[in-house]
């Protein structure tokens, strides 16, 4: 017999990205936790990728509307600030999703301590092409189509490729 | 599209509610903090973004190339999300600071102080609110704006409010992005062509009595960007150095949009940004 918790947490890991449905929420490290209250209320908690992400929103109404489906009718989406989120949460199955759609994974992130140097060069090292894996790419444009990537071109087969900031 | 999502019906279904960006979140002020500086010192962090991502926001179809064009509105969508986790965490800390709308209005906290302000009571710095130029103009303004922004953000991740905190961590890790790209193309068009660099100074020069404002002094909660001058005085010295282009010598302009004295152009920018908002104070959206 599964019960109600583990049931309410497999419903809102299948939930995708709006925006990579390549990915789950769980894969991208925006599922923060499941829990169920007396058996039948849902809290789901989420975090945002970057502050003015859009797509949050619709992860609020896919997950209501997967969870209610699934027969829980009282569901709840909570936004979590802390720890922000970071592109190393991105699980191992996730990055492999985005390299099989032709995404560019993120390394890891920065680590920081003092002070944030300004990079005028380009000194973020460059990602390899996710189509034939040449080293030789250049940075077109630090964003992109969604805030949480970045424009890439390789000089090897010519392809543009997209690539998930570190941060 | 790929055929495993096209069935997915749900991937397209927006809803109509408001969405809290706060929800969930303790907004509790904690101990020892008065709630009406901690609600002052947001609102003026996240009006100076609410302001710059409007300004933002008005480059999009105009940029010299598509890239620019998607940069210049990520940064907006950015800031934007920073207004509004701000102006939220602004009325949930003291409700006073929202103004009041007819009762069962369903305009949130967030829109109310957004779009039902007028100029002199929004807290934003002058530098984001002049009217927009030519390119270089813009990169000016980034780079004058993110300097100062990042490196208060940096400060704030310890602040004893958990809530600016958390917004200052992420705000942080974005800002970097924004102030990266500003000095990039500040130091391209210094070193581009005689008219490139031309205009570079001249927007340096327009725009720099209104870097002064950025680290004027604050009092009551929050870090005192006064306290920030020497480090962002580095960090523009260094892109000036690199570039090659002189400090101007402008005296700053008199007066701050901190206590509601603004240029003619926010009011401008303000009833173009709140005309819905206000021709409709009980739509819901």
């Amino acid at each position: 017999m599964v019960s109600a918790a583990e049931r309410a947490a497999e419903v809102a890991r299948q939930v995708r990205d709006p925006e990579m449905p390549m990915l789950t929420l769980a894969d991208l490290g925006v599922l923060r936790d499941v829990e169920v209250r007396g058996g039948e209320e849902v809290v789901v908690s989420i975090t945002p990728t970057y502050t003015g992400c859009p797509a949050m929103a619709t992860m609020r109404d896919d997950l209501v509307h997967r969870l209610r489906a699934a027969g829980f009718d009282r569901v709840e989406v909570r936004i979590v600030l802390d720890p922000p989120w970071t592109s190393d949460w991105i699980t191992e199955r996730g990055r492999a999703a985005l390299r099989e759609a032709g995404l560019s994974a993120p390394g890891p992130a920065p680590r920081r301590t003092g002070p944030i140097p300004l990079t005028l060069g380009p000194a973020r090292s460059a990602p390899a092409c996710p189509r034939c894996g040449s080293a030789a790419t250049r940075l077109t444009s630090e964003f992109g189509a969604t805030a949480c990537k970045a424009l890439y071109r390789c000089t090897g087969c010519q392809e543009p490729f997209e690539h998930v900031k570190e941060i | 599209m790929n055929d495993e999502y096209a069935g997915d019906s749900s991937q397209w279904a927006f809803g109509t509610g408001f969405e809290d960006p706060l929800a969930g979140v303790d907004t509790t002020v904690p101990p020892g903090v008065d709630p009406a500086e901690l609600a002052a010192y947001c609102l003026m962090l996240g009006d100076d973004a609410l302001v710059m991502a409007q300004r933002l926001s008005e480059w999009c179809s105009r940029a010299p190339d598509l890239e620019e064009d998607i940069a210049l509105a990520n940064m907006a969508l950015d800031l934007l999300g920073q207004a509004r986790l701000l102006l939220s965490r602004a009325a949930a800390a003291d409700p006073g600071v929202v103004p009041a709308l007819p009762e069962g209005s369903p305009v949130p906290a967030e829109d109310a102080l957004a779009f039902f302000r007028d100029a002199e009571r929004f807290r934003n710095v002058r530098l984001a609110e002049v009217e927009n130029g030519d390119f270089a103009h813009v990169v000016v303004r980034l780079l004058l704006f993110s300097v100062a922004r990042l490196a208060l953000l940096e400060r704030l991740r310890a602040s004893p409010d958990q809530v600016l905190a958390a917004v200052a961590a992420k705000g942080v890790k974005e800002i970097t992005y924004h102030r990266d790209w500003a000095g990039r193309w500040f130091l391209t068009l210094a070193q581009g062509t005689e008219e490139s660099r031309r205009r570079l100074e001249a927007a340096l020069d327009a725009l720099w009595p209104y870097q002064a404002e950025l680290v004027a002094p604050h009092t009551g909660f929050g870090v005192d960007p006064a306290t920030l001058r020497d480090e962002v005085d580095v960090v523009l010295d260094q892109v000036l150095a690199v570039s090659g282009v002189e400090r101007p010598d402008r005296p700053p302009l008199s007066g701050t949009g901190r206590d509601g004295a603004h240029t003619a152009a926010l009011a401008s920018l303000l009833a173009e940004m709140q005309v819905v908002a206000r021709a409709h104070p009980s739509g819901r959206w």
